[in-house]
């Protein structure tokens, strides 16, 4: 393992999850990610911060978003960035996450972003690659630089974290969104609830520190923020709710759910979105309440932030050297 | 203009209240406007539309949590006319029909579907019970949510219990977010597979496919572990041994939501009463040991035993006069509910105001309604008994469609002489020719 480094963004090398993470460096990120934004929306949004650096987007699962986010990210400052579709490759033919572990290892690729669809992975990875890891997605665990991008988004309009109101509904049970979320709202000062049927929150959900609602509408009463959740296809014909229409009657955000919230809350959803299942295309269309797309555009940010802070500590290891 | 019954010299009978005086009972508009001992005493009232009950019982009328009907499907067996025709005669004022139809009562729209029908054609109050799992095939919840909304004022798959537990806690957990009652069926599939009557000594000498008496308890704990997981509010919709019975009062003990019921006929009968393979006394939960028959009675004195119900199943003659082992399942049971229960009173096992609670203030508070009470407000469902009336149990006599009693030539004291529905008279006894 790599040792801490005091004088660096982070502690860690790597970014597995929030729940590891202080105030500070959550903080350092947003302010790191600001000035991104900034590059971001110039004519020239190129840097050399991480010439020749060898990134590795690593997904188990298959993502568009969050793969091209961190594509993009990379590109921005300048790395060599190396796409792999795993599902369809080393899996298929018997390779443990060990040995694909041990092959891109002697790639020598400085960072490596991973999804996968078991909680636990990339931090098994971390322990056996010799690079910066950073955690796109592992199963229901967290998704961290999800919660660093709503942060982000909700920060930039203007909203204090301190005593916030945040309302994460639908399936909580299986999202890793809704952890990191959690992890990173509570930890900044403010008050989160939890809106789902008891068949989507887990057994303890209050041990968190949060509040639970059944009943929506209760809910969102007097809330800032409203984070949606996608609800997964195979969990909506039976298992864990009976169908997408009394979903989408008891916990699909519409307009007339919505008026329970604060005045000018916003709404966010971490995409993509089942329209007419977990959202109403009214409310998620409404630019007046809906920072969706804003969403997006900090998620290039904050994963250029990240990438920067974790490369810090690269540069001074001198890593990657024979 | 106000529509209003006076109700003069009964002995009035409100287990919801505690009441059992002698006096009068005024009724306005379908609802009960006032109750008590001086009321009518002068028979002054001039304008309303005078009823002498003749000291005779004046209780509210009985909710039945559970009938089986035929409708939809298969009409030849019972239609929700026929059922509250029966029901009117054995003073039952509301029923509470179970979803196991074809097709099964798992969309909002047939639960609509038996509103409208009932409406139409009951004289009684129909409350629809939706069924938890699609097709009551124990693999896929239902629309709880929107069941809820059609009207649906319990969920459970009828006479069938879900084996899969995964299934089952998920259910259970979705039933809780809403709030709703979910009444179970406890009868372990697999150990009663193919079954007709409980093993026992007498099973053996019939030669008779029998399923253990445990079958029952097994599912009864493992239900309330759920309930205990879950927190969703659970009736047991008919148990019928003491091992169930010592789970559920530990439960009731620990605080848990449960509630349970037990059918008329494990009251009356025992497994002895299959006799020579009577095929009528063929019924689901299966005849018992007679000290299981005596703990439910036991049961129902205690109060342990929330309620009674009828368990009405009708049955059409061609699939009952079958071998033992092929025959149906079921037996009817509205118009035996109430001489049954009253039987109870005779044998000195609890008051008659117990007994009335067991079929009125207690399935009303389950089903969280404002009727089976007698107190101002409330619809004016009522039934008028004789407790003097003796008679014969004669399935010529029966309204019911089917004609499959168990009680056949059975004597019973007691039983309903006139029934309001909102106040209208929806049965009246004719003397006896």
């Amino acid at each position: 393992m790599t040792p801490a480094r005091a004088d660096t963004l982070l502690k860690s090398s790597h970014l597995l999850g929030i729940e590891a993470l202080s105030v500070g460096e959550i903080t350092a990120l947003l302010d790191l990610a600001d000035t991104y934004v900034a590059l971001s929306r110039s004519a020239s949004k190129k840097t050399d911060l991480l010439k020749g650096r060898t990134l590795i987007n690593l997904f188990f699962e298959p993502s568009t978003r969050t793969q091209s986010s961190f594509e993009l990210a990379g590109k921005r400052l300048g790395a060599d960035v190396l796409n792999m579709a795993v599902r369809t490759s080393s899996v298929s033919k018997g390779e443990t996450l060990i040995d694909t572990a041990t092959t891109l290892n002697a790639m020598r690729p400085d960072i490596l972003v991973v999804r996968h669809q078991d909680s636990g992975a990339a931090e098994l990875l971390s322990r056996k690659l010799d690079c910066c890891v950073v955690n796109a997605g592992d199963g229901s665990h967290e998704h961290p630089t999800q919660a660093l991008l709503d942060a982000l988004t909700i920060r930039r309009r203007g909203r204090k974290f301190e005593g916030l109101v945040v309302a994460i509904c639908g399936d909580v049970l299986h999202s890793r969104v809704a952890r990191s979320n959690l992890h990173l709202l509570l930890k900044m000062g403010a008050r989160v609830r939890l809106v789902a049927p008891r068949t989507l929150l887990p057994g303890d959900a209050e041990r968190f520190g949060v509040e639970v609602f059944h009943d929506m509408k209760k809910g969102l009463e007097g809330v800032d923020v409203v984070m949606m959740l996608r609800l997964q296809l195979e969990r909506m014909t039976g298992a864990f709710v009976p169908s997408t229409r009394e979903y989408f009657r008891f916990y699909g955000l519409d307009a007339d759910k919505l008026k329970a919230a604060k005045p000018g809350a916003l709404v966010m959803h971490p995409g993509p979105m089942n329209r007419g299942v977990e959202i109403d295309s009214a409310v998620a269309d409404d630019i007046e309440v809906s920072v969706i797309q804003e969403q997006v555009e900090m998620g290039v940010a904050i994963r250029m932030a990240v990438l920067d802070a974790l490369s810090r500590g690269l540069a001074r290891e001198g890593r990657n050297a024979p | 203009m106000t529509k209003r019954v006076a109700f003069r010299n009964a002995r009035l009978i409100d287990p919801a209240a505690k009441l059992d005086v002698k006096g009068g009972l005024l009724v306005e508009n379908g609802r009960i406007a006032d109750v008590g001992a001086r009321l009518f005493n002068d028979a002054d009232a001039n304008d309303p539309e005078i009823i002498d009950c003749k000291g005779m019982v004046l209780a509210p009328g009985l909710i039945d949590m559970r009938v089986f009907t035929g409708e939809p499907g298969s009409e030849h067996r019972e239609t929700l006319e026929s059922a509250s025709l029966a029901a009117a005669a054995g003073g039952v004022t509301t029923i509470v029909v179970m979803p196991n139809t074809d097709p099964v009562i798992d969309e909002p729209s047939l639960v609509d579907f038996i509103r409208r029908r009932a409406q139409a054609t009951a004289k009684v109050r129909v409350l629809p019970m939706a069924a938890l799992t699609k097709n009551l095939g124990g693999e896929v919840m239902t629309e709880i949510g929107l069941l809820t909304e059609a009207g649906a004022v319990a969920f459970g798959d009828g006479d069938r219990t879900i084996s899969n537990t995964r299934v089952l806690r998920r259910a259970l957990s979705y039933a809780a977010t809403f709030g709703v009652l979910v009444i179970g069926h406890a009868e372990d599939p697999d150990l009663s597979q193919g079954a007709s009557v409980t093993e026992g000594e007498f099973a053996m000498r019939l030669g008779l496919p029998a399923a253990p008496a445990a079958a029952e308890a097994i599912i009864v704990e493992r239900d309330i572990r759920l309930v205990e997981m879950t927190g969703v509010r659970y009736h047991f919709g008919q148990i019928s041994t003491r091992a169930s019975l010592d789970a559920i009062a530990a439960a009731k003990q620990r605080g848990l939501p449960i509630t349970c019921g037990v059918a008329a006929h494990n009251l009356a009968l025992n497994e002895l009463d299959v006799g020579a393979y009577l095929t009528f006394m063929k019924v689901k939960p299966p005849l018992r040991s007679e000290a299981d028959r005596a703990a439910m009675l036991e049961g129902v004195g205690s109060g342990l035993i929330d309620v009674i119900v009828s368990g009405h199943d009708p049955q059409a003659a061609d699939t009952k006069r079958q071998p033992f082992a092929q025959a149906a399942f079921g037996a009817v049971g509205l118009e035996t509910l109430l001489p049954v229960a009253l039987g109870l009173v005779h044998d000195g096992g609890a008051s008659l105001s117990h007994v009335l609670q067991t079929l009125t203030a207690a399935p009303a508070r389950i089903l969280q309604r404002n009727s089976g009470t007698l107190a101002k407000g409330a619809p004016a469902d009522l039934v008028l008994i004789d407790t003097n009336d003796a008679f014969t149990v004669r399935e010529g006599d029966l309204r019911s469609r089917a004609r499959n009693t168990p009680f056949e030539g059975r004597s019973f004291h007691g039983r309903a002489h006139k029934t309001f529905v909102g106040g209208e008279c929806v049965f009246e006894r004719r003397a006896k020719r």
